[in-house]
């Protein structure tokens, strides 16, 4: 029968020898479904899309060059002295893993490269996820039907500092043990099982010899999958979903503009892994990173002040220095029962990363119940759109940021020659009224940059050419937008607060009351897009529709 | 001001109401004209960009040659400095660069001033339809109903009691990751042995340090006798036993009640490691007698036995009580008297055994 079907259609024949190569994968393995839906999908371009590619590029090359270090490294803390060609640290004893290290360093050719490349991109991969999230955070693009994709996100922003932190420790310095003995500390404070969990993880007392080996298999093995299995999970909903756009001429709720993925975005995509490859290069080539040598083996004696932990760890650590052990006579350590209680640490370590990821995690809810917006949303806000939202996003940078900055303290104060004690005090109350005088200042922007976008769209845009009319007067030109330009500042929804409504049993309840009460302070201040209306009065109020007199636009902008 | 409003919430046109939809709103104009660019319109600029693409390519052959020029010429064998390694691993870096960025940019040129660069717009289709929507919450219905899960509560629960504790022998199987705690974290190797007194010795050779050796205004970081003769542990033993000595004017110390003999002359020994999170107390201000941790300036103040004066730690510093023997060596007349460093939940339960 298929012979017949053969002879009567004559069969597609490729041509060229590209399409020979897809037809003779195609007929063995199939695929042509794929290649049709995915071979000119179009993807939507914009330069903030692009952190999440450097973030999915720096975690294939830490793969590449994790892979290389693990053919050298060896995570034994049995003792040894050092015997290699590092001639300050000769004979020195010291752990295997950290010899290892600085074999890796001075005796394989490449290896103190691969070390800086895989460091390098380990900053710039945590780097990458955490901005690619304010991304997303701030153009809403975690709105319906993407939340759980949020969510992934989140997830892969922790598994980033699992990988991050557990790397750290691995070559065993004296910055590393450090790193080590505040996790010690941080875990023996957790009420009822802290002992047990510091032993149970350092198998015994602190230093120990199995942890370097169990971080290893941590970082080479589980968290990499965790990594894997997230990513391509994320990748899937982002096809699932396919990419949002930015607002603008031609883009809907219902459409994707952009570039065909053959072959302009695949190629502009796969060109840019290079790039992102070739910067981290540049980067390993000229700035050292973790210089384990200059730190000498961990010993649980010296320690060296200014030093730092990563950059992602280092909220934590600012969190743990902001918070007072004593405060006038009240101790943060106490005795409950005759079990100590050390409120000094637990606080701080738990308290806000606690608060920074619950509220991370369940924003796309908490705003879909504030704002009862239930719809798809293909289109992104631009942040200023959405001032609220951008208000509490840059309030919890901001409180972010402080402990950030307090994990520097000291090098602060040595900086600025200040006072360690005031740089303290100034960011103790920052961590307080920070985040408040943020989120007030950042909706004050947003609503003047919308006031201005409205300006634009109803009087044009400033020349800086200012001419002198007969009458003596000077002002100065307006160009009127064309409409494309004009329907960027004016196409986008101002939703007005949604009083509360009774349920089904005709009551309001108190949950629904808060929800308005919220939807208010959510929506309250807002500034409405320019209508047609509105451009029609602002023209027809002028002898010349291209110009607006200088004096009055001034007095219009207070 | 006229009819044009200028946006703050107090002027006309600006509030609109709930029923904002209804207002006229501008029309979308539709996806903006399609711009030539230079190459798409002039063949020798399309050839331009062409050389250029080629040149940059060629950009990473030559970054590739680097590479192996620096990995096969530069030798590290014995002798070779640091000065060596930090040329070799700058070239290899130059080397990854060159051809990285040669083979990305050139791609990202081809694909930016020679391929189409057409926008197009693609209809976006519903993750699922409404039929299939409605089919997945009946079938799901379905399943739940014919495995009778809701009508037979005595299968559920059991179920649900037999799944929640199935995972605890998954737990108890690390069991053996550690030893359990007990009390090693109350003893350090300060304990004298048999009766025989531990001397304080120099971190880290381990010489002893004798009462007129420590000057007025001198800190020396200290090590129990016999502790770099351990060979397994040491770093364990280590983490607890590093003491701080230095030596005040006796009149500026102020030894509370019970304490007055745990120094000598205006000598005195705390333990190093912080009660905040365990870091190395490393800095001695000698001027104002201050202990400051450099992991997050916890400040001690010797004068009031190493009270917490600032910063997150909660708790003073735990002195070990020292004295000198006939040979006029410092020694520790017994362990501390509390746990030193972090503190746990044990803790306070093993001051008490201490002290009793
Ligand atoms: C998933 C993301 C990863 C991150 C964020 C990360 C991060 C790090 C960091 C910061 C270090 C310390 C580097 C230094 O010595 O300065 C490190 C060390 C190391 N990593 Fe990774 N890594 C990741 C994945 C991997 C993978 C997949 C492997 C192996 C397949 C690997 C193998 C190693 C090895 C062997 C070391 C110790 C080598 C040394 O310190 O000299 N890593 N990692
Ligand atoms: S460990 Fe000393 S202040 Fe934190």
């Amino acid at each position: 029968m298929s012979a017949s079907s053969t002879a009567k259609a004559p069969a597609f024949v490729a041509t060229t020898k590209a399409g020979r190569v897809t037809d003779f994968v195609d007929a063995r393995v199939g695929g042509s479904g794929i290649l049709r839906e995915f071979g000119r999908k179009v993807f939507p371009d914009h330069w903030s899309f692009m952190f999440g590619e450097v973030a999915l590029y720096s975690f294939v090359i830490l793969l590449l060059s994790g892979t290389f270090l693990t053919f050298f490294f060896d995570p034994s803390m049995a003792h040894t002295n050092y015997d290699g060609s590092y001639v300050p640290l000769k004979g020195v004893e010291m752990s295997v893993a950290y010899s290892s290290s600085l074999d890796i360093s001075f005796d394989v050719r490449g290896g103190l490269f691969m070390r800086q490349v895989h460091h390098w991109s380990a900053l710039l991969f945590v780097a990458s996820i955490a901005v690619h999230m304010l991304r997303v955070f701030f153009t809403g693009a975690f709105r319906k039907p993407r939340e759980m994709n949020w969510v992934v996100g989140g997830v892969l922003l922790i598994l980033a500092m699992a990988a991050g932190f557990t790397g750290y420790s691995l070559p065993d310095d004296l910055l590393s043990g450090n790193g080590l003995r505040i996790i010690d500390g941080v875990m023996k404070s957790i009420p009822v099982i802290g002992t047990y969990a510091s032993f149970f993880f350092f198998g015994g007392e602190f230093p120990g010899y199995a942890v370097i080996g169990r971080l290893y298999m941590l970082h080479i093995l589980l968290v990499p999958a965790l990594i894997l299995l997230m990513i391509v999970l994320h990748l899937f909903m982002v096809v699932v979903h396919k990419h949002t756009q930015y607002p603008g001429p031609g883009r809907n709720d219902g459409n994707v503009v952009g570039y065909p993925l053959g072959p302009v975005y695949a190629a502009k995509a796969g060109g840019f892994f290079f790039i992102v490859f070739g910067v981290i290069a540049l980067m390993a080539a000229f700035f050292t990173i973790n210089p384990i040598w200059n730190y000498g083996p961990y010993d649980p004696s010296p320690v060296s002040a200014g030093t730092q932990p990563d950059w992602y760890i280092g909220f934590v650590d600012g969190a743990l220095r902001l918070m007072p052990g004593v405060i006038g006579d009240f101790h943060f350590e106490y005795v409950i029962f005759g079990y100590t209680l050390s409120l000094n640490v637990l606080l701080p370590a738990l308290v806000p990363a606690g608060i920074l990821f619950t509220v991370m995690f369940m924003y796309p809810w908490i705003e879909s119940w504030i704002t009862k917006d239930n719809r798809e949303h293909h289109v992104l806000d631009r942040p200023r759109n959405a001032p609220t939202r951008t208000a509490i996003g840059v309030a919890g940078f901001v409180w972010y940021c402080v402990m950030w900055a307090a994990a520097g303290s000291d090098l602060i104060a040595t900086h600025f020659y200040v006072s360690l004690n005031d740089v303290t005090y100034w960011l103790r109350a920052l961590f307080f009224i920070g985040p408040i005088i943020a989120f007030i200042v950042a909706k004050r922007v947003a609503l003047a940059l919308q006031r201005k976008d409205r300006e634009i769209a109803l009087h044009g845009r400033e020349t800086g050419r200012i001419v002198r009319l007969p009458h003596g007067e000077f002002i100065e030109v307006h160009a009127p937008l064309d409409e494309y330009k004009r329907y960027k500042l004016v196409g986008f929804e101002s939703p007005a607060p949604l009083p509360a409504v009774p349920n089904d049993h005709g009551i309001v309840t108190r949950k629904e009351k808060q929800r308005a009460f919220l939807s208010k302070w959510f929506f309250e201040d807002r500034v409405a897009p320019a209508t047609p209306a509105e451009l029609e009065a602002a023209h027809g109020h002028h002898a010349h529709p291209a110009v607006e007199a200088a004096e009055e636009s001034k007095s219009l902008s207070h | 001001m006229g009819n044009h409003s200028d946006g703050s919430p107090n002027h006309s046109g600006t509030v609109a109401t709930a029923g904002q939809n209804e207002v006229e709103k501008f029309q979308d104009p539709g996806l903006p004209p399609h711009r030539l660019r230079l190459a798409d319109t002039d063949p020798k600029a399309a050839k331009r960009a062409e050389r250029q693409v080629a040149l940059l390519f060629g950009t990473s052959v030559v970054g590739t040659l680097i590479f192996l020029v620096a990995y096969f010429a530069i030798d590290l064998g014995e002798g070779a400095g640091i000065a060596t390694i930090r040329l070799q691993n700058a070239l290899l870096g130059v080397g990854t660069a060159f051809a990285m960025l040669g083979i990305g940019t050139g791609i990202v040129h081809w694909a930016k001033a020679l391929m189409p660069d057409h926008e197009v717009s693609e209809e976006r289709h519903a993750i699922r339809t409404e039929d299939d929507r409605q089919a997945a919450v009946r079938i799901v219905d379905d399943i739940v109903d014919e495995t009778g899960i809701k009508r037979r509560p005595l299968i559920r629960n059991t179920l649900l009691g037999a799944v929640a504790l199935a995972p605890l022998p998954a737990l108890a199987i690390f069991g053996d990751l550690g030893p359990r705690p007990d009390r090693k974290l109350a003893h350090t190797m300060w304990a004298p042995v048999d009766g025989q007194l531990k001397r304080l010795t120099r971190d880290p050779d381990g010489t002893p340090i004798r009462a007129s050796d420590v000057t007025l205004g001198s800190a020396f970081h200290v090590i129990p006798e016999g502790l770099n003769d351990l060979h397994e542990g040491k770093l364990n033993e280590k983490a607890k036993a590093v003491v701080l000595l230095m030596r005040l004017d006796p009149a500026s110390l102020n030894p509370s009640e019970g304490r007055e003999d745990w120094g000598y002359n205006g000598i005195v020994a705390y333990s190093k490691i912080c009660t905040h999170v365990g870091c190395p107390v490393a800095l001695y201000e000698q001027q104002t007698h201050h202990l400051l941790c450099p992991c997050h300036q916890s400040t001690f103040d010797l004068t009031q036995e190493c009270k917490v004066i600032f910063g997150p730690a909660s708790r003073p510093l735990p002195q070990l009580p020292i004295a000198v023997d006939d040979e006029g060596y410092l020694v520790a007349t017994s362990d501390f008297k509390e746990p030193v460093g972090p503190s746990y939940w044990e803790r306070d339960e093993h001051e008490r055994i201490i002290n009793s």
